[in-house]
C-alpha cells in the first residue's frame, strides 16, 4: 500500500510544477512547499484509504465470526433451524433450537413500530419544514432529535411501568371489538399488556426520531424553483407540498423509515424489559409474547460458557446481522445515495 | 380574459429595504410589454408583485395599487392563492414537475381548479401543447416525466402549463435566459403567437429581445446600490429604442452603461 504511494509520488511531481508555476525569483520557498504538501497528501491518503479498508475489513470479520462460531452448533441441531419455535439449549448434548419465533416476533414488533412511526414521522416531519413558525421549528426539531438520545433502558422501564398500563384498555378495545382479525385476536399471553403491541407502540417512538431527521433534510432540500413552479399556478400550501415536496422527498422519507426499520429490528433492552416471554409458540396475534433476536440472546447473555449452546444464539445473532444488513441496503438503494444518516 | 393591468403609486418594500419606488404604469390587453434595466433595478421584483410571488419572501409588502381591469388584486378580500390561478407565470429557469408526466404538467393547474374530467383534460393538453408549438415534439412521450425533456422544451412545456388554465395575464420572468439561441427564437415566435389571445409582461436582460417581441418597453434603472429602483419611462418599443425621452434611457440602451 504504502509502496504504491512512494511510486506515484515522484510520477506526480512534472503535474504538480505545471499546476503551480513558481515564479522565477524566488524559486526555492514555493518548489519545499509542494514537497511538503505531497508528503502531507500521501499521509492523509494513507490514513483515509486506511480507516475506510478498517471499517469494511469490520464489518467481513463481524460476519466471519457470526458465521465460525455458529456452524458447529448449526451442525449438532436436532430441531430445523428454520422452521422449530423452540429454542432449548440447556442440554449440550441435545441442542434443539430455531428461530421462527424470534424472527416472527422480531419483524411483527418493528413492523408495527414502523406502521405507527411512518405517518407520525411525516407529519412531524412537513409540520417542521413548511408549516411551523421559524422560531419554532428549530427548538422542536431539537426536541424531536432529543429523543433519539433517550437511553433505551429509559424506554423499557417507561414502556412497562407507564405505557403498558395506559394502552391496555386500547388493547383491550381492539381485542374484543375487532378480535375477527388475526393481529388483534387473544395471543399466546394471559395478559394484554406486555405484548408485541406494547413493545411496537415504544419501538415507535424510539424510532420516530430518525425518521423525522431523514424526512426533515429531504423536504427542506426540496428545490425553490419546483415549489414556485406549484404556488404560481395557485396552489395552497398543501397543494404545495403534494405537488413539490412529496415527489421530491419521497424517496428519502422511504430511505429514513428503513433506517428506523433496521433500528427496531436490532432494539435489545427496551424490548427485553417490555415484551413478556410466553411458553407457548406465536400464533400471528400483535397480543403475543416471547423474544425477538436480540432480546433473547441479551436475555441468555450471562449464561454463555459452553461453545455449543452459545454457538446457537450467535446463529441466531447471525439472521439478525443478515436481516439488518438487506434493510440498511434496500433503504439504500430506494434513497440511490441521498441519504447519509 | 385577457385583461388589462393598471399601476397606481406603486412602492415595493423588502422589511425596511425600499426596493421599488412610485411605478405608474398601463400594461395593454393582448400585447407584450417588456421591462428592461439593468441588474437590481426591481424589473423583476415588479413583474413578480403583478402575482403575488414576491409576498414568499419574509418581509415584502406593497403600497400602492395593482389594479387588474379595475380591480384590486391587493384587496383585503383577495387570496394571493386565487390571484395566481388566473396569473400566468414563467420562471427564468425551466421548472416543470420532473417526476409528473409530460400531460400532467400540462394540466396541474387545471387538477388544482378541480377539473377532473379525463376527456376534458386530453382536450386541453393537447391544445396547450399545440399553443405551445411542442406538440409534434412530444405527442409520442406524453405519459414520460416532464424532467426528460431538453431545456427548451421544458421551458414550453411550463408556457403550455401556464397557458393550460387560460390565463388573464401571462408573465414571464427572463424565459430565454437560460436557453440557447435556437430554444430562444422558438420562445420569441412563440410569444409573438401568444400576444394575439393574451396580456404579456415579460422581463429581459436582453435588449434585443424586448426590441424584437414587445409592443411597449418600460426601463427601469437605480441611481445608485441601495436605492429603490424606479420605472424611468414606458413607451412604444419603437420609440424607446429610437428615439426615448429620458436621457438615462438613451444611454442604456446605446450600451454606455448597464
Amino acid at each position: 500500500m504504502s509502496e504504491r504511494i512512494e511510486q506515484r509520488a515522484p510520477g506526480s511531481e512534472g503535474e504538480e510544477d505545471q499546476i503551480v508555476p513558481s515564479p522565477s525569483p524566488v524559486p526555492e520557498p514555493p518548489e519545499r512547499k509542494a514537497r511538503s504538501s505531497r508528503r502531507g497528501e500521501s499521509v492523509f491518503r494513507f490514513l483515509a484509504s486506511g480507516s475506510g479498508v478498517l471499517v469494511v475489513a469490520a464489518v467481513a470479520l463481524i460476519g466471519l465470526f457470526l458465521l465460525i462460531q455458529a456452524v458447529p452448533s448449526l451442525m449438532a441441531n436436532n430441531a430445523n433451524f428454520f422452521t422449530s419455535p423452540e429454542f432449548s439449549t440447556g442440554d449440550e448434548n441435545n441442542l434443539s433450537f430455531g428461530i421462527r419465533d424470534l424472527f416472527l416476533v422480531t419483524v411483527f414488533s418493528s413492523v408495527f413500530a414502523l406502521v405507527l412511526a411512518m405517518p407520525v414521522a411525516l407529519g412531524v416531519a412537513l409540520f417542521l419544514t413548511n408549516y411551523a413558525p421559524r422560531q419554532l421549528s428549530r427548538p422542536f426539531a431539537y426536541v424531536v432529535d432529543l429523543l433519539a438520545a433517550v437511553p433505551s433502558i429509559i424506554y423499557g422501564l417507561w414502556g412497562i411501568l407507564v405505557l403498558a398500563p395506559a394502552i391496555e384498555p386500547i388493547a383491550r378495545w381492539l381485542n374484543t371489538d375487532l378480535g375477527w382479525i388475526f393481529l388483534f385476536r387473544t395471543g399466546n399471553l394471559p395478559v394484554l399488556s406486555g405484548t408485541i403491541f406494547t413493545g411496537g407502540v415504544v419501538l415507535a417512538v424510539m424510532i420516530l426520531p430518525i425518521i423525522t431527521a431523514v424526512s426533515r433534510e429531504v423536504f427542506a432540500q426540496t428545490p425553490r424553483f419546483q415549489i414556485e413552479a406549484a404556488k404560481a399556478l395557485g396552489a395552497t400550501r398543501w397543494e404545495v407540498i403534494r405537488m413539490a415536496t412529496l415527489p421530491y422527498g419521497r424517496s428519502g422519507y422511504i430511505a429514513g423509515s428503513m433506517l428506523g426499520l433496521g433500528r427496531a429490528l436490532g432494539e435489545t433492552i427496551a424490548v427485553l424489559i417490555v415484551i413478556r416471554a410466553s411458553t407457548s409458540p406465536m400464533t400471528f396475534s400483535l397480543f403475543d409474547g416471547g423474544y425477538t433476536f436480540a432480546s433473547l440472546i441479551a436475555s441468555a447473555a450471562s449464561e454463555f460458557s459452553q461453545p455449543l449452546p452459545t454457538g446457537a444464539y450467535i446463529s441466531a445473532g447471525l439472521v439478525l446481522f443478515v436481516l439488518t444488513f438487506v434493510v440498511n441496503a434496500l433503504a439504500r438503494v430506494i434513497a440511490g445515495g441521498k441519504v447519509n444518516g | 380574459m385577457a385583461k388589462r393591468i393598471d399601476l397606481k403609486d406603486v412602492d415595493i418594500y423588502y422589511g425596511a429595504f425600499h426596493a421599488v419606488q412610485n411605478v405608474n404604469l398601463t400594461v395593454i390587453p393582448r400585447s407584450v410589454t417588456a421591462f428592461i434595466g439593468p441588474s437590481g433595478c426591481g424589473k423583476s421584483t415588479v413583474l413578480r408583485t403583478l402575482n403575488r410571488m414576491h409576498e414568499e419572501i419574509a418581509g415584502a409588502r406593497v403600497e400602492g395599487e395593482i389594479l387588474l381591469d379595475g380591480e384590486n388584486i391587493y384587496d383585503r378580500g383577495t387570496d394571493a392563492v386565487a390571484v395566481r390561478r388566473t396569473i400566468g407565470m414563467v420562471f427564468q429557469m425551466p421548472n416543470p414537475f420532473p417526476t409528473m408526466s409530460v400531460r400532467d404538467n400540462v394540466v396541474a393547474g387545471l387538477k388544482l381548479q378541480g377539473v377532473r374530467d379525463k376527456k376534458k383534460l386530453d382536450e386541453v393538453a393537447e391544445a396547450s401543447l399545440r399553443g405551445a408549438n411542442l406538440w409534434k415534439e412530444v405527442k409520442d412521450r406524453l405519459d414520460k416525466p416532464g424532467g426528460g425533456l431538453s431545456g427548451g422544451q421544458q421551458q414550453r412545456l411550463c408556457i403550455a402549463r401556464a397557458i393550460a388554465v387560460q390565463p388573464d395575464v401571462l408573465l414571464m420572468d427572463e424565459p430565454c435566459s437560460a436557453l440557447d439561441p435556437i430554444s430562444t427564437l422558438a420562445i420569441e415566435d412563440l410569444i409573438a403567437d401568444l400576444k394575439k389571445q393574451y396580456t404579456i409582461v415579460i422581463v429581459t436582460h436582453n435588449m434585443q429581445q424586448a426590441a424584437r417581441v414587445s409592443d411597449q418597453t418600460g426601463f427601469f434603472n437605480l441611481e445608485a446600490t441601495g436605492k429603490p429602483g424606479h420605472l424611468v419611462e414606458i413607451d412604444d418599443t419603437e420609440k424607446i429604442f429610437s428615439n426615448p425621452t429620458e436621457q438615462a434611457t438613451e444611454d442604456y440602451i446605446s450600451g454606455r452603461f448597464g
